[in-house]
């Protein structure tokens, strides 16, 4: 069984208690716990089951690499799945439930996939589930999904908050293990701004678990030292709980700091995402043990060597009683020496190399442990739990030689460097065959924008296992940085660390060696996917030989550990199938994130009200508190309608275009683009700008003009108004002010930047209110202070002054066909205006009326809409708009777009008004019907609805719509699709519906 | 995630600041051009593994236009400039060549 | 006219640095040749500070002078004061190409106050907030979460900001969420 022991466990405080609960079930741990050291000293070895047959599952790691002992973390608002328990501290109350199981972790029904595995193969879902059909939806897939799946969805919006935070540093280390804290030391030493960052909780990685002695004391009081000096030091930052997730382009990194997870509900962020821009990246992550391959390496019990000496020595957890090891080198005898120290049963180390001669074997002898070279296993017995393990020859075929009871196995086929940052931006790696792994090749390092490397692997994870090279190598990496930042690095004795040597390993990709293929089929690769030696060997018959093509196929690494322990097994095992070397067959790819971060921390601040900017008028809250029905418009909220007491969205419409047309309506136009344009080449610029003549225009006077884009496409629209010889005001749409702004300035600078033109945006600058309807002139009147009579103020006329003791400037412009003017004022005075006009108006039946009353009043009188009428792909010309298109300019913007041979096809789709026969509305995005069907076997089109209302003015359904030559066809009747499979009868009419002749407006 | 240094107001400012506009020293053809030519005026872009001329407006910073030399393939940028400048600068271009001997971008080398 | 609103009324919070929006503060564009002597007396002669460089801001209460870009430049004041400086400058610059606006109404301005202060941008806006990269007298146009916004500092442990007034609501809720009791980085 696995227990707490007596003595020991550096990071545990035994006196401080923490009750937390596992399925439901009460338990205790102590503080210092990660989860799955207080799960196994409560000998709950079995903590999930594996996606695809559904085995039992145990830990196999100690840290971020852990495959299987994921849980459902939390409960309501702060429930996780997938959170593993080798990185979860332990905290008061914590609770968690096993997944991937039902209806119980210790009986799983889906595990009758096991005994099926044979017919799981790898592909299993390409080739086995293909025939029949039909079968696919009806039995195989609602099948894979009851049975596949990770851990539960949240069902509660999650309670805490998450944030970003900026930092530039001269030099980031990533990792804070020996070698990390040198290189820390070295480059905070020579002054430059350091920031190490640390994933755990704790500092000094592996190196006081496996014995490390440095300047001649344990690790623990250097690294203490290490610690002190850099805090010290007002250039340096320090981060526990702090991951360094993905490293980028031009030395971006992204660092995932874990503020509260140990301590829900404090008041701090539960997540904090560091983008950090570094000048150089050190990354001294370390390296992490492989698994070996034999038959039952997952049955619970099964782990690394170096795991269980991190059980043993951080928490005083003995994962077994009885431990068999083994190995290919000799770093895990020390796992053995740790055992028998701790008073706890090594009944044999099971080596794979012919001879092993090393101190550390020498050590294990003379402790009196049983050695066996030149054996392997064969296959480990249990189920949910080890019970022993056959011993066989490695040279072999798996004949048994023997039987050792046992109740766990450390395995150790040697160490990968942990070289996933170093890769993420394009670093390059080199087949170590010594090692027999892939280490960061200091050739290719990442480059930045500068063309120079800027990530410097450093210690373990730089291929330097050994503590004594570890630690020197990341006092070389500090310097190295700081030197190709031109900053000195400082002497001064590197410490020196030591520890047992160590002989020579062996790879091992199969054990046996000669295995057949009743045991490849139980040795799992990739545990969290359910990946076996016998799948890739598979793979690699059936013709898959690119590694990624063998890792999509398979799934092996494709799990949420991202093979962290399969990814070299793996494709060592596929390049013996192919006889390929194992560096021509390389690896997959390294992508970021390290290991899974949260989507909170992702989000930061963007969430809840702040998810997006929300922009609001300076009448905004008058609108709120008046019942506004919001529409977005861009970001911006527009009133949609003011619905009162029991009334629909659509009557409220309907009251508010027939209280405008027949009394008064007011209209918060606040969201309308306004772009000063000035200078001497001011009209210039804008006759350039516009497709029609602007230079032309009087002072005091508006025109309307169309924008196209240099594809000669219709982009915005709007009214210029011509405030004196060098300067205009141009509106644009409501939301277009940004990128028209952005596009004139695009035009200045760079085509015509000797041009003496400048713009300004002051689209905020003013609050506009359109007074709209019968009545309008009666209002102002009454409120005084400016003549806006026909006379002094004619349509499509500006004049300056003020309305009711506010400093305005009133436009005579109609988007509704009404009599109409539209008053700017400064936007701190916008509410105090409108609410001034609402009393006054009163006693001309004033109403505020919304964007869509807007939209009805525009379209009955035939006004296209952008974004409605226009989609990208529409011209001026296909909306009947020729008026507004100058024929005596030689150039404007999308002149010449205009005038290529598909834009002069009569057969174009062009605007029309649209009736229909019952008075009914057609639907919004309408196709009209032609004959016959394309070679898609669709139903051919002939124009569609771009445009569509119910008219409360001529109480029909009006719509507009581009039809093909549809100026041509007037009074032709054509059928709409509707969703529901029906048609709609329309007549080609004009798309004037209201008021031809204008006169309304023009009073 | 670039870092570009905008030469109008000195800020090296990274991506989430700028707005990327496309190939840069592009000569426009308006009325009156061939179809040829203004085809690839609207249409024909470089596409190189390598060195390349990127307009970036400073967005979210002074708003000016700029025009970076830039490697599409390893991110290295050898130099930026004003847009207001009708062809890559001779030092831009020393600094591309002394990086990358041999470079060719349109007709330039 | 009425007293002029500002876009949250004065809005503030506490958190481990106080955030609070500031009442109208006249401000004002100017574009033009920055070189030019009359821009410079233009600019100088309202806001009564020294002409800024690069990226410079000078401010002294209420009145300052911010570099904007190669071409423009914030001239601030009493907010009451704007229409005179309006025509004063335009006056004084009528034989000159540029463009002077009133933009007061068309901002909306923080401050950001207290130790914490820095760390409350630093969450928000991609900029190098350490007090090596970024001290008083300088500006920084830049992007704060989503929308663009621009700041300096008016003393040691001070940030004024601006933004455009409709997202006014959106920054303060930004900028109290960064500063909520709790969320301290520890950095600077």
């Amino acid at each position: 069984m696995s227990t707490r022991l007596q003595t020991g466990g550096r990071l545990i405080d035994r006196n401080a208690r923490r009750g937390f609960t596992f399925n439901g079930r009460r338990l205790e741990g102590v503080a210092g716990d990660t989860l799955a050291s207080a799960l196994l000293a409560n000998d709950q070895m079995l903590v999930g089951r594996s996606f695809k047959y559904h085995r039992p599952r145990g830990f196999v790691a100690a840290g971020a690499e852990e495959p299987n002992g994921l849980v459902n973390l939390g409960t309501g608002g702060r429930f996780e799945p997938n959170q593993r328990a080798t990185t979860t501290e332990l905290f008061d109350g914590l609770a968690c439930a096993s997944q991937n199981h039902w209806p119980s972790l210790d009986f799983d029904i889906g595990a009758v996939n096991g005994p099926l595995a044979r017919f799981l193969p790898a592909g299993f879902y390409y080739k086995t589930f293909i025939q029949p059909r039909p079968f696919w939806k009806h039995v195989y897939e609602p099948f894979i999904r009851q049975s596949a799946g990770l851990g539960q969805v949240p069902a509660e919006r999650d309670a805490d908050r998450y944030e970003h935070f900026y930092a530039f540093v001269d030099v980031l280390v990533i990792g804070g293990g020996i070698a990390g804290l040198q290189a820390a030391l070295a480059a905070g030493r020579a002054g430059a701004r350091v920031l190490l960052i640390e994933q755990t909780a704790h500092w000094g990685g592996r190196a006081p678990v496996d014995g490390v002695t440095i300047d001649g004391h344990p690790a623990e009081a250097w690294i203490a030292r290490a610690l002190k000096a850099l805090e010290g030091m007002e250039n340096v930052t320090l981060r526990t709980r702090c991951m360094g997730a993905g490293v980028y382009d031009h030395g971006y990194a992204l660092g995932y700091e874990r503020v509260a997870d140990h301590s829900p509900g404090d008041t701090r962020p539960r997540h904090r995402l560091w983008k950090i821009r570094a000048a150089r990246i050190i990354t001294a992550t370390g390296a992490i043990e492989r698994p070996l391959s034999f038959a039952g390496n997952d049955i619970p019990g099964v782990m690394l060597a170096s795991a269980v000496r991190d059980y043993v020595a951080n928490w005083a957890v003995s994962p077994g009683d009885r431990t068999v090891v083994v190995t290919n080198n000799d770093d895990a005898y020390r796992t053995a020496l740790m055992l028998r120290e701790a008073g706890l049963v090594v009944p044999a180390i099971i080596d794979a190399r012919p001879t092993a001669s090393g101190p550390l074997v020498r050590a294990a002898r003379e402790a009196g442990i049983r050695v066996e070279t030149g054996r392997g296993i064969a296959r480990v017995k249990g189920a949910k739990r080890v019970t022993g393990v056959a011993l066989c020859a490695q040279a072999g075929e798996g004949a048994v030689l023997e039987e050792i009871p046992c109740d766990a196995v450390a395995m150790s086929g040697g160490w990968s460097p942990v070289v996933h940052l170093w890769s993420h931006c394009g670093g390059k790696l080199t087949w170590d065959a010594g090692q027999a792994h892939f280490r960061p090749d200091p050739e290719r390092a990442p480059t930045s924008h500068d063309g120079a490397p800027f990530v410097i692997a450093a210690g373990s994870a730089n291929g330097y296992l050994l503590a004594g090279e570890a630690l020197a190598d990341g006092d070389a990496a500090g310097k190295s940085a700081v030197r190709s930042l031109g900053m000195a690095a400082k002497g001064g004795a590197v410490p020196k660390a030591e520890a047992e040597a160590e002989g020579p390993m062996t790879p091992v990709w199969m054990m046996p060696q000669g295995a057949g293929a009743e045991l490849r089929m139980k040795m799992w690769l990739d545990y969290q996917n359910d990946v076996k030696v016998s799948d890739v060997q598979l793979a690699a018959r059936e013709g898959y030989e690119s590694v990624e093509h063998t890792k999509r196929y398979t799934t092996l690494g494709m799990a949420t550990d991202q093979g962290k322990l399969s990814n070299i097994n793996g494709l060592a095992v596929l390049s013996q199938s192919l006889g390929a070397d194992i560096p021509q067959v390389g690896t997959t790819t390294f992508r970021p994130p390290y290991t899974p971060i949260s989507f909170g921390a992702i989000a930061g601040e963007a969430r809840g009200d702040t998810f997006q900017p929300l922009r609001r008028t300076p009448m905004h809250r008058w609108h709120e508190e008046n019942g506004a029905d919001w529409e977005p418009v861009g970001q911006w909220r527009r009133p949609y309608c003011y619905p009162r007491d029991g009334e629909s969205r659509e009557d409220a419409v309907g009251r508010e275009v027939k209280n405008t047309r027949q009394n008064l309506g007011l209209l918060d136009a606040s969201t309308l683009g306004k772009i000063l344009v000035k200078g001497p080449d001011a009209g210039r610029f804008l006759d350039m700008l516009y497709t029609n003549m602007m230079s032309n225009l009087k002072p005091g006077k508006c025109r309307y003009g169309l924008m196209c884009n240099e594809n000669g496409f219709l982009m915005d629209d709007g009214v210029v108004a011509r405030i004196d010889e060098e300067t205009f005001l141009c509106h644009t749409t409501s939301g277009g002010a940004e990128h028209i702004h952005a596009h004139m300035e695009d035009w200045l600078q760079c085509e015509w930047w000797d041009w003496r033109v400048y713009t300004a945006n002051l689209t905020e600058q003013f609050a506009q209110i359109a007074v709209v309807g019968p009545h309008a002139r009666d209002l102002l009147e009454k409120l005084g202070g400016m003549d806006v009579g026909a006379g002094a103020l004619p349509f499509m006329a500006w004049s300056e002054g003020e309305i009711a003791g506010v400093r305005a400037r009133v436009y005579r412009i109609s988007f509704s066909g009404e009599l109409s003017y539209e008053i700017a004022v400064p936007a701190s005075q916008g509410l105090a205006l409108w609410e001034k006009l609402v009393s006054a108006g009163e006693e001309f039946g004033l109403m505020p009326y919304g964007t869509e009353a807007l939209h009805v009043m525009r379209a009955e009188k035939g006004f296209i809409m952008i974004g409605d009428e226009t989609d990208g792909t529409v011209i001026p010309q296909d909306l009947g708009l020729h008026w507004a298109i100058s024929k005596k300019k030689d150039d404007y913007i999308g002149k010449r777009a205009q005038q290529r041979a598909h834009m002069v096809d009569p057969e174009r789709w062009q605007l029309v008004g649209l009736e229909t026969l019952g008075g009914g509305v057609l639907p919004e995005g309408a196709y009209a019907l032609a004959p016959d069907q394309n070679a898609n076997g669709q139903r051919n089109t002939q124009g569609r609805v771009t445009s569509t209302y119910y008219s409360p003015t001529l109480e029909r359904g009006i719509a507009l719509g581009l039809v093909r030559r549809g100026p041509e066809r007037m009074g032709e009747i054509i059928e709409f699709a509707t969703l529901d499979g029906t048609t709609m009868s329309a007549k080609i009419v004009d798309p004037v519906f209201y008021d031809k002749d204008g006169e309304k407006q023009n009073v | 995630m670039l870092i570009l240094h905008c030469p109008h107001c000195g800020v090296d400012a990274e991506e989430t600041e700028l707005a990327p506009g496309g190939e840069a020293h592009l000569k426009r053809f308006g009325p009156g051009s061939s179809d040829a030519e203004f085809e690839s005026y609207l249409f024909h872009r470089e596409n190189p593994r390598g060195v390349h001329f990127e307009r970036w407006r400073h967005a979210f910073g002074c708003g000016k236009w700029f025009i970076a030399a830039r490697a599409t393939d390893t991110l290295e940028v050898f130099g930026t400039y004003r847009a207001q400048t009708a062809a890559p600068p001779q030092d831009i271009r020393d600094a591309i060549t002394a990086k990358r001997p041999g470079w060719a971008w349109r007709d330039l080398a | 006219m009425s007293e002029p609103v500002s876009a949250l009324d004065g809005a503030a919070c506490e958190g481990f640095a106080r955030v609070a929006e500031q009442g109208p503060r006249g401000m004002i564009t100017l574009r033009g040749d920055l070189a030019s002597v009359a821009v410079k007396n233009a600019a100088t002669g309202v806001a009564g500070v020294d002409f800024p460089g690069q990226r410079e801001c000078h401010v002294v209460g209420e009145r300052g002078l911010a570099w904007m870009s190669p071409d423009e430049l914030m001239v601030m004041l009493p907010h009451a004061e704007v229409p005179a400086a309006v025509a004063t400058m335009t006056g004084a610059l009528s034989g000159e190409h540029s463009l002077v606006a009133d933009v007061s109404d068309a901002r909306a301005l923080f401050r950001i106050e207290g130790p914490g202060a820095r760390e409350v941008l630093a969450k928000l806006a991609p900029v190098d907030l350490s007090p090596a990269a970024f001290a008083p007298g300088m500006i920084r146009r830049t992007r704060l979460a989503q929308v663009p916004a621009a700041f300096w500092m008016a003393g040691a442990e001070t940030f004024e900001l601006v933004c455009f007034r409709s997202v006014a609501q959106y920054v303060f809720d930004l900028l109290k969420g960064a500063a909520a009791p709790g969320g301290e980085v520890g950095y600077f």
